[in-house]
């Protein structure tokens, strides 16, 4: 009720200078890293640090004369999340290593696409024309990774990279875009149907079976990426992105009662059936027993460890050894961060991701058309859920799950999903924050008949 | 380098970290304080006592400018849209300035368009028809604030 009654304000020069603090903490981190090694003000820390400001700036640029009504923290808390990310992984390298930089490639990478969502898509609306191009879209990249000769094969038990020369890229980061923009698009026109039939059963209201279509698509679809790419942490993403958003739209709770019966359902069905499901659970539950250790909960045990050393304040930038967990710069990165920073600064990584969730849904709230707020709604719950998977699995809170951290871990994939999600939170909260587009009229037919439809002219206010 | 100094520069990044995040709180805080204020309108009366030139501004029996259009009733109730200058369109189309989410208006419904002091609805040849008060409008009529518009189940009102 009160957003309406402001005025508008761009408030880009906040924005620069939030952007400037992320860019010290980024910055800065990766200087500590480098700080007792002797190697801190090397070339290649100005050459590494002046690309990533550059990258930021330049979009904050775009952001002035292209969106400059967007929110003026989305960009800020993504550049910080990078910039620790690119800086843990950098200390993790071991001598001679490039994933440091590979990292930073991929991030340059990540950010012009992302600029260039914010720079050629000029209205968030027209995604909603390829609402089942985008469905087409998803599917395609959720099978690729399972075709001989593009998929990458089975790696660490799960099968869902796909290789293009020698890399190789993770095309279910991806689909979570599409499908959030198909679900959005699919909602924002059948919404009403799906609403008005159904019977009622005790105190909730029931969906009709031919309704439950989709819903029950949806649910197939996570459990052939369970079953098929052995991928427990994307099956339950892209189901959950499914009920909230289906949730939004009707706000009907029995969705979320469905839902949640078909997720207990379908788990423990799985849990029954498949072997690797069943070692998980199992693995997760006596994690501390000595022969489980040896075979599968050593790592989320040595993250643990890792972050007990590190304490209250932790041990300092390049100062722990996180290195000894395995896959400390991508599943674990949160582990590694939480050991070197300790839990004030885990705390401070989680508040920042809070505060990124909070715009994004900040966004969905203000603007004006209904396939916005699913949009906005579905894309900050996906990195809400996803935060939630990753960071629950490294403090065994659930199973871990081989999600990635956004913006933080390791992995090209995942950061240009995360850098076009940034894009598209900007422009909705760009379409939110301005002042009301009221598109001109063409002269309707009926105006002459009026004989007052003059050119208006602006009413002066009192 | 010094066991000190890296100790200080451990310490001193967890503060930076901390205070980039109170840096993004208060940006945000100034955010809803500006909406507040706006909604606010009127002086409290404590402004009133610092600055007493607030006071003035007499209540205008006069008639009313309309500044905001309030959804009262249908499935967008309680919107509020600020009153500009410029027309406004209403409508299930998308590219409406108020996306009626009502199964009973057309696409482009209604038009609504300032003349003068006094704001004018105008129906842009819907199916359903646009009433003011508990007639339909044949042509282009002024409406005062208070008065229902009512568009398939949905009812605004200009609100001064």
């Amino acid at each position: 009720m009160s957003q309406v009654s402001t005025m508008p304000k761009p408030r880009r020069n906040v924005e620069l200078a939030l952007l400037l603090l992320a860019l010290v903490v980024g910055i800065g981190a990766n200087m500590l890293v480098g700080v007792d090694q002797e190697k801190a003000f090397d070339s290649d820390f100005w050459f590494q640090s002046s690309l990533l400001a550059i990258a930021a700036l330049a979009f904050h640029a775009v952001l002035r004369f292209r969106a400059k009504y967007a929110d003026p923290v989305i960009l800020p808390i993504a550049v910080a999340l990078n910039g620790l990310g690119l800086a843990m992984i950098h200390r993790l390298d071991p001598p001679g290593g490039d994933t440091g930089n590979n990292q930073l490639r991929w991030t340059l990478l990540a950010m012009a696409v992302s600029i260039a969502v914010v720079f050629f898509l000029k209205d968030h609306r027209i995604l909603r024309r390829f609402t089942f191009i985008s469905l087409a879209a998803s599917a395609l990249l959720l099978i690729m990774p399972l075709v001989p000769g593009i998929g990458a094969g089975e790696i660490l038990g799960a099968q869902v990279w796909i290789k293009v020369g020698s890399m190789t890229f993770q095309p279910g980061e991806v689909a979570k875009i599409t499908l959030a923009i198909f679900f959005a698009g699919y909602l924002s026109s059948n919404r009403d149907l799906i609403l008005l039939a159904g019977r009622k059963i005790g105190p909730m209201q029931f969906p009709r079976f031919k309704d439950m279509g989709p819903m029950i698509t949806a649910w197939l679809v996570s459990i052939g990426v369970l079953v098929f790419q052995r991928d427990l942490g994307s099956s339950l993403l892209f189901f959950g992105l499914f009920i909230v958003m289906i949730y939004v739209a009707t706000s009907r709770i029995s969705w979320v009662v469905i839902g949640v019966a078909l997720i207990i359902g379908g788990g423990f069905v799985a849990a029954q059936v498949f072997s690797h499901v069943q070692q998980r659970i199992y693995g997760w539950l006596n994690a501390f027993s000595p022969d489980v250790y040896e075979n599968g909960s050593r790592q989320v045990i040595e993250g643990l460890f890792g972050m007990a050393n590190g304490g209250l304040v932790g041990t300092g930038l390049a100062q722990g050894r996180p290195d000894l967990v395995p896959f400390a710069n991508s599943d674990m990165i949160i582990a590694s961060l939480g050991e070197e920073l300790g839990l004030i600064g885990l705390f401070a990584i989680v508040l920042l991701y809070l505060m990124f969730f909070t715009r994004g849904f900040r966004a969905a709230l203000g603007t004006r058309d209904s396939f916005g707020k699913l949009l906005a709604c579905g894309l900050s719950f996906a990195v809400a859920l996803q935060c939630f998977v990753v960071i629950g699995g490294v403090t065994r809170l659930i199973p871990l799950t081989g999600l990635t951290t956004p913006f933080l871990a390791a992995g090209g994939s995942s950061l240009l999903a995360n850098w076009i999600i940034v894009g598209l939170l900007l422009m909705i909260s760009h379409a939110a924050r301005g002042p009301v587009d009221t598109t001109p009229l063409p002269p309707a037919g009926t105006a002459a008949a009026t004989g007052i439809d003059t050119p208006t002219e602006a009413v002066k206010q009192a | 380098m010094s066991d000190l100094t890296i100790t200080a520069l451990r310490f001193g990044f967890l503060l930076l970290l901390w205070v980039l995040i109170f840096s993004i709180v208060s940006a945000m805080r100034r955010d809803l304080m500006l909406g507040r204020k706006a909604a606010a309108g009127a002086p409290t009366a404590r402004q009133i006592r610092r600055n007493p030139e607030l006071a003035e501004a007499p209540p205008q029996p006069v008639k009313q400018q309309a500044r905001q259009l309030v959804v009262v009733e249908g499935p967008l109730k309680g919107r509020t849209v600020p009153l500009a200058a410029s027309p406004i369109l209403l409508g299930r189309a998308q590219e409406a300035t108020l996306v009626l989410e009502d199964d009973y208006a057309s696409g482009r419904h209604a038009r609504l368009f300032p003349q003068g002091s006094r704001w004018f609805i105008e129906d842009l040849g819907s199916t359903n028809g646009t009433y003011l008060g508990d007639q339909q409008l044949t042509r282009a009529l002024p409406v005062e604030p208070g008065v229902p518009v009512r568009i398939g189940k949905t009812v605004i009102e200009l609100r001064p």
